[in-house]
């Protein structure tokens, strides 16, 4: 029972004509490696989805390098050019990140640090989740000639904020260095272009933006060097080796195109929802913050701390009313930790564990933040009496 | 719900009740993988997952509630503290006591729920009384003694009526993976099950003197009083034989001295118990009734009297083994499950006749 379904940015429903491609395409057999009239037809399907997703995304169709989604392509985006760069030149063997970047940058990079030695600088954030564009070229006069690779995300997947991607892809291409961002949250969201932005590879994935589950791509560079995570076939310019997911291919490139196509007029229907809903829940809940860049900030993210509540005991009791939104940070035995990324911002512990995050998207109505509205106040209330349990007895 | 079978099913009988149920568990430890891992115990990872996916074939909602903090505040610093005063808790009775039917109760009666649903193997019929299970190799009457009035109105037990067997057989039947699961027995929180390595770790070592009750000789050294359990036998490693050459037992550890008494099995006849911390249920005394002194220990006839300063109980028969921090738990025989009349904490046992009385030196030495 969904009453109310406001986690878009975990995952959002399939578009219908993603789904339809995708059905016609399973139906037909055909490994786009094989040489005979099958295999091209595959190909062509394969081809043809990557010219579509270059076209609307101001890339090259040889720099779509398809994968299994965002975790593959931040893990190539950050480890793969990291060890391309460091084995041109021993001596560029640090890593540069932002500190709110998702767990799949945050934990490569970490990975880099503790397996490969790799010396790592975080990229502070100001109070809203934003990178100051002063700290990275900061980072770059004193350390320019270690760098191998400078990663940051092109919008927060907790908070929303936006970052200065173009600013921070300029100062790391000037000093020679390959800058990654992880725009997972950003297509189709707000206007993405590879060219434009100057980033050397850019990670994107389906089930973001209506497409399926487990298909993503790497946007990368044509002379940028990536060492590849698998190896085999040699498919994907030799940097992604593996069969490619034709069906999943063919409704990548139908979701993305489409959302792409539709920013605009989506991105303006849904942040009126999304400022109805934040206006709305600051008068029900007076003392609720609001988290991230009130301005720069993805037009379906809604982002709040509730003082005195447990994030997940919030969770629990909108869930109990049909209403599914997210504490925003994923945890191993199901334990919420607090987020990192309102810890970077500056939050105190308490206040990361009270927040909690709505989302909307394509199917998102006016309904969904009435029911919202409707639960709201009341679990607020109850999860604040619950907070009482952890007072000594 | 732990990921074993038992909550799966109180769970799933809870919700064809008609009751709206979530599937809880508790995160117990401050890192996981310090704890017992594989199918043995709680609080691991693989746990977890096995309740999640219990809940899911159940189809109510599931979540980790993290009790990491109170869990290791009043349950295993209260387990060495126990230790080092010289007597042996029991871990799980002060979990249902201080989180299960605390923490995790107020909480969720706090967010709306009414009642606490646990796989114990215990009867919580109409009437309100706490009864032993139909099973009597799985009963846990005896862990759940310590509950006030108040926290067994809120608790449901689905399972006092079924034998494990039968809880198993059931769990198959519904689809849940975990109806092979083997028990869990040891303490959840010692991975490796080396209770005395576990409390040398956190007490160090502290060597005294292993004395002979009877004669008051020094018979050993120990590396720390708190390894020793009252009624153990094995691993005294005493150089001197006792002149019978019968085996000799603990009967008492005295942390003020850390001294370890030993003597022969006879001089373990325990058949005056004194306790604290009662909680009765209004039953008048004194009461001929039944007490258990440890958990799956012997059942005893007695008579109980409780006062304002405890509870003192007489056993028609002598017991064994009888160790302070321990419960006592007084019940009254009943064909549909004896009633637990009330719990308390054992301070003292004593022995008032028979042939041990004289050799224990005194009107009574310290259990």
């Amino acid at each position: 029972m969904v009453m109310a379904y406001l986690d878009h940015a975990a995952t959002t429903p399939m578009l219908a004509e993603a789904l339809d491609a995708y059905v016609a395409a399973a139906r037909e057999v055909g490994n786009p490696s094989s040489l005979h009239a099958a295999g091209r037809g595959a190909r062509r399907l394969v081809e043809e989805s990557r010219e579509r997703i270059a076209a609307v995304l101001g890339a090259r169709p040889s720099e779509v390098i398809f994968t299994s989604g965002g975790t593959e392509s931040d893990n190539l985006g950050t480890k793969g050019i990291y060890w391309a760069r460091r084995g041109a030149d021993r001596r560029r063997n640090r890593v540069v990140a932002a500190a709110v970047e998702h767990h799949a940058v945050l934990d490569a990079v970490e990975w880099l640090a503790t397996h490969e030695g790799a010396e790592v600088s975080w990229l502070p954030v100001d109070a809203t989740g934003r990178v100051d564009p002063e700290s990275l070229a900061a980072l770059l006069a004193e350390h320019g000639d270690e760098i191998a690779v400078v990663s940051a995300q092109w919008a927060n997947n907790e908070v929303g904020t936006i970052q200065p991607v173009e600013e921070l892809s300029r100062l790391a291409t000037r000093a020679g260095i390959p800058f990654h961002t992880d725009a997972v949250q950003a297509v189709g969201q707000v206007p993405v272009d590879f060219a434009a932005s100057g980033v050397a590879a850019l990670t994107l994935t389906g089930h973001k933006l209506g497409g399926p589950v487990g298909v993503g791509a790497l946007l990368l560079g044509r002379d940028i060097a990536a060492t590849p995570l698998l190896h085999g076939g040699g498919q994907e310019r030799d940097v992604r080796s593996g069969t490619l997911d034709t069906p999943g291919v063919v409704a990548f490139a139908v979701a993305v195109e489409s959302a792409v196509k539709t920013r605009a007029e989506y991105a303006q229907r849904v942040a009126a929802l999304r400022d109805d809903l934040v206006a709305r829940v600051r008068t029900a809940i007076p003392d609720a913050i609001y988290n991230g860049d009130p301005e720069r900030r993805l037009p379906g993210n809604a982002h709040f701390s509730f003082p005195g509540c447990e994030g997940d005991a919030l969770l629990l009791l909108l869930d109990a009313q049909g209403i599914a939104c997210s504490t925003g940070s994923a945890c191993s035995a199901g334990v919420a930790q607090p987020s990192h990324v309102l810890l970077a911002m500056g939050a105190d512990n308490d206040r990361a564990r009270s927040s909690l995050r709505f989302t909307l998207g394509h199917t998102s109505t006016a309904e969904d933040v009435d029911e919202l509205l409707k639960a709201l106040p009341g679990a607020v209330e109850r999860a604040r009496r619950a907070t009482a349990w952890k007072t000594p007895r | 719900m732990s990921g074993g079978v038992d909550s799966a099913v109180a769970a799933a009988r809870a919700r064809d009740a008609g009751h709206d149920v979530t599937g809880v568990h508790l995160a117990l430890a401050r890192n996981p993988q310090t704890y017992r891992t594989g199918a043995r115990g709680c609080c691991t990872l693989e746990d977890s997952r096995d309740a999640r996916r219990a809940a899911d074939v159940i189809g109510i909602p599931f979540y980790v509630w993290d009790m990491a903090e109170q869990f290791h505040d009043d349950v295993v610093d209260d387990f060495v503290a126990e230790y080092a005063a010289g007597r042996t808790p029991n871990p799980c009775l002060r979990c249902n006591e201080k989180i299960k039917f605390a923490a995790v109760l107020d909480r969720a009666v706090a967010l709306g729920f009414d009642a606490v649903v646990t796989g114990h193997h215990a009867r919580l019929g109409p009437d309100g009384r706490l009864r032993r299970s139909v099973d009597p190799a799985k009963d846990q009457s005896y862990v759940l003694a310590v509950l006030t009035r108040a926290q067994l109105d809120r608790a449901v037990f689905p399972l006092g009526d079924s034998t494990k067997e039968r809880v198993r057989a059931e769990a198959a039947e519904r689809g849940l993976a975990v109806a092979d699961k083997p028990d869990s027995h040891d303490i959840c929180f010692i991975a490796d099950g080396d209770t005395k390595g576990f409390l040398a770790q956190r007490l160090g070592q502290a060597p005294g003197d292993i004395v002979d009750g009877r004669t008051g000789t020094v018979l050993g050294q120990h590396d720390g009083a708190y390894a020793y359990t009252i009624g153990q036998r094995k691993g005294l490693d005493l150089r001197v034989p006792a002149p019978d050459g019968r085996p000799r037992y603990v009967l008492s550890i005295t942390p003020k001295t850390n001294t370890v008494t030993v003597g022969p099995r006879e001089d373990l006849a325990v058949d005056t118990v004194t306790a604290t911390r009662v909680i009765w249920h209004g039953t008048p005394t004194p009461v001929e009734c039944e007490v258990q002194l440890r958990a799956h220990g012997e059942v005893v006839p007695a008579v109980v009297t409780v006062g304002s300063d405890g509870l003192v109980a007489h056993l028609r028969t002598p017991a064994r083994g009888v160790a302070a921090g321990q419960a006592i738990v007084a019940y009254r025989p009943d064909p549909d499950g004896d009633v637990v009349l009330g719990s308390a904490t054992i301070t003292s046992g004593a022995l008032a006749s028979g042939p041990a009385a004289s050799a224990a030196s005194g009107p009574a030495h310290r259990a």
